[in-house]
């Protein structure tokens, strides 16, 4: 009894590390929360030449010694329409530093509007010794996004990930 | 606690009882054991209600007088942790302790050293948490819930925090497994599953939840632990990780939690209104079947505490759908409850008093845990007083209301003396009056939009605060009351007659003397049906 109990409880401890992988599968299957996988374009996309929205980039950094900024700091499109943009980082410290970006959207439901086909976002970057890199994000935003809004905000936040670790799944 | 004289020869006289202190540490006697469960949770009991009276007395008023936000946070962090771990919890360990045995008719619990064990982690558990008040950068001050990022942020508080954590779920699981071990194998002879007294079947299924989910429990605060020192990601989403992670593996042991801290005071409840309606039961297999499924469907309902964290809709239909149905069979005890009483000889005594308030307030906290349970109220209701108002009154007028029905129906059988009946019913009234002057009002605070775990508020709240606060240091104090008929029940109190309550019928009361001696049922007892 006592020992069936016991094995009981490590399993059960070891249940709770397997709700991480769980989680994570659960959420790529049912699309949730995948902020770093790919979209896909809808066969049925259109563009809405009637409409402009105007897309402002945002660039911020947290505890790491890189220069970070949008190429461009605002372009104007049509909903439906592909846009390319750049962003670029330089390392400014003599050392080699991995980050990953993670992006945040104003308006908050602009996520549902959003789809990215390429972003730096999906992965980690690495950067050497005063290494400047120049990063490519493509994206279309839905003609469905509600009219009243004409200005988004797409921000990408870096944050330092300390050496040896293990890259991030999902990728 | 009262033995702490120095004479570590002194020679057991009285059933061979050892003396001084070491009898306390050394003990693995169930009934010393549960002894000091039962003062450790009223000793955890005062410290956390400090901590609740330096909340009320910030909140007395509009405005920064007493406790800077800082420490504010740190007070209701470990009120909420203390409360739960310390005081609840602890207290149905040390009912277990002493009853599980007597009401099946077992000479003592299966695992004795291990149940010394699992009592003395306490102490060290709970000191850490009281210490890390005393540390840099204060104790933990994220909520008991301890989301990230705000837990992967703070200083050595929080490691202490998680140290503690881990204890308290090592005692716990080990308290589970001592518990199932006794009632599954140590039953006296004759004594099938669904003859046992309703206290025990309670326990037998809470000790199952605990095995289930305290073990996640600990996996979490790990993972907490490694991503705070280890550079794990598990939650820190610069790392690829998610903390809406957290929250659902947390709330996963969670609302389990919430009934481990429930179902046992279901089974005191059953065992005193039979008892002073001098009837059965009403309703025996159904009250188990009804435990069984609320313990089962407790596993499946814990996203409904985080419907603003982000979730499709068909996720919030099924836990809502799903929390709404555990409605069901509490329904069904509550009903049992009520028709156990229909029409009985019913006495009025404090255990009784304490049951039936129990009933009447534990079914508006029910209420409003359905109102919670509903989606959109919830997404305007989440995070504000009357989420607290909910949860008090099911932890406060739930499970400390039936502690202290048990409390006062099995002191006569514990210590063969009896309790001063007038002021054990002052003790009653006092709490009931002031704890629903403290929490009632704390639904409206909440409907008017009063966030929970805030120093100070906007004025419109200012006067439902004061009365709240006026009600917390009133129900503060009556708890003294407690204190003060316990003591002097076991110095002084009156000699109990061998059966002072005539509608007793379970094997502790109908088989053992009173007071019950140190050893009992070393010859298991025969069981005439």
């Amino acid at each position: 009894m006592l020992k069936k109990l016991l094995i009981f409880s490590v399993v059960m401890f070891a249940f709770g590390y397997g709700l991480v992988p769980f989680y994570e599968k659960f959420c790529e299957v049912t699309g949730i929360n995948n902020l770093l996988q790919p979209d896909i374009l809808a066969d049925d996309n259109q563009v809405d030449t009637n409409r402009w929205v105007t897309v402002e980039f945002d660039a911020n950094i947290r505890g790491l010694p890189w220069q970070f900024k949008p190429v461009q700091s605002s372009v104007r499109i049509h909903p439906g329409e592909p846009v390319d943009v750049m962003y670029e980082i330089t390392n400014n410290s003599d050392r080699e530093i991995n980050g990953q970006a993670i992006p945040s959207y104003s308006p908050r439901f602009l996520e549902r509007y959003l789809k990215k086909f390429e972003c730096f976002c999906f992965t980690q970057q690495t950067l050497k010794p005063n290494e400047t890199r120049q990063m490519p994000v493509q994206f279309v935003i839905e003609p469905g996004l509600p009219a009243d809004i004409n200005t988004v905000t797409i921000s990408y936040t870096f944050f330092e990930l300390p050496s040896g670790t293990a890259p991030i799944k999902g990728n | 606690m009262a033995a702490v004289h120095g004479d570590l020869h002194g020679h057991g006289h009285d059933e061979h009882i050892p003396s001084g202190i070491m009898r306390w540490v050394k003990t693995t006697n169930h009934k010393d054991i549960g002894t000091m469960y039962l003062w450790f949770a009223f000793t955890m009991f005062l410290v956390g209600g400090t901590l609740a009276m330096g909340i009320r007395a910030e909140l007395y008023q509009p405005g920064i007088q007493i406790l800077e936000p800082e420490l504010f946070n740190q007070f209701t962090t470990l009120h909420g942790l203390i409360m739960v771990f310390g005081a609840i919890m602890p207290a149905f360990v040390g009912f277990a302790n002493w009853q599980v045995p007597m009401m099946i008719g077992a000479p003592d619990m299966a695992f004795a050293r291990m149940n010394n064990w699992s009592f003395w982690l306490l102490p060290v558990a709970a000191s850490l948490l009281i210490a890390s008040f005393f540390v840099p950068g204060g104790a933990a001050a994220g909520g008991w819930t301890f989301y990230p990022p705000l837990s992967t942020q703070g200083g050595l508080g929080v490691d202490m925090m998680i140290f503690a954590v881990h204890i308290l779920g090592a005692s716990s699981i080990m308290g589970a497994i001592n518990i199932i071990t006794t009632i599954l194998n140590m039953r006296a002879p004759g004594m099938k599953l669904m003859d046992m007294p309703l206290f025990v079947w309670t326990w037998l299924i809470t000790a199952y939840l605990l095995v289930l989910v305290m073990p996640v429990l600990a996996g979490t605060v790990t993972m907490l632990l490694t991503d705070r020192h280890f550079g794990t990601s598990f939650f820190n989403a610069a790392g690829g990780g998610d903390p809406v992670l957290f929250q659902h593996i947390f709330w996963f042991f969670g609302h389990p939690e919430v009934y481990i801290m429930i179902l046992p005071s279901f089974g005191i409840v059953s065992e005193v209104i039979p008892t002073f309606s001098r009837k059965p039961l009403f309703g025996y297999s159904s009250m188990v079947y009804a435990t069984a499924s609320i313990a089962i469907l407790s596993c499946f309902v814990w996203a409904h505490h985080m419907f603003t964290a982000g979730m499709p809709t068909v996720g919030q239909l099924f836990f809502m759908y799903a929390t709404m149905l555990i409605a069901v069979p509490t329904g069904v005890k509550v009903f049992n409850w009520t028709a156990t009483m229909w029409r009985g000889s019913m006495t009025f005594e404090t255990p009784m008093l304490f049951s039936i308030g129990f009933i009447f307030l534990f079914v508006i906290g029910g209420f409003s845990g359905v109102i919670c349970a509903i989606v959109p109220i919830d997404i305007q209701v989440q995070d504000t007083y009357y989420v607290i108002a909910h949860f008090h009154y099911v932890l406060v007028s739930g499970s400390l209301f039936a502690i202290f029905a048990g409390a006062y129906y099995w002191i006569p059988k514990w210590t063969g003396r009896m309790y001063n009946e007038t002021l054990g019913k002052w003790h009653f009234w006092l709490s009931m009056f002031f704890f629903n002057l403290t929490f009632f009002v704390q639904h409206f605070l909440g409907l008017a939009g009063m966030p929970r775990r805030v120093p100070d508020y906007a004025l419109q709240f200012a006067d439902f605060n004061k009365i709240s606060s006026i009600g917390a240091f009133g129900f503060g104090l009556t708890q003294l009351l407690f204190l003060y008929i316990m003591i002097s029940c076991i110095r002084s109190g009156e000699k109990a007659p061998e059966k002072p309550w005539d509608g007793a019928t379970t094997l502790e009361w109908t088989h053992l003397p009173t007071p019950a001696p140190y050893h009992s049922f070393v010859t298991p007892p025969v069981i005439n049906k």
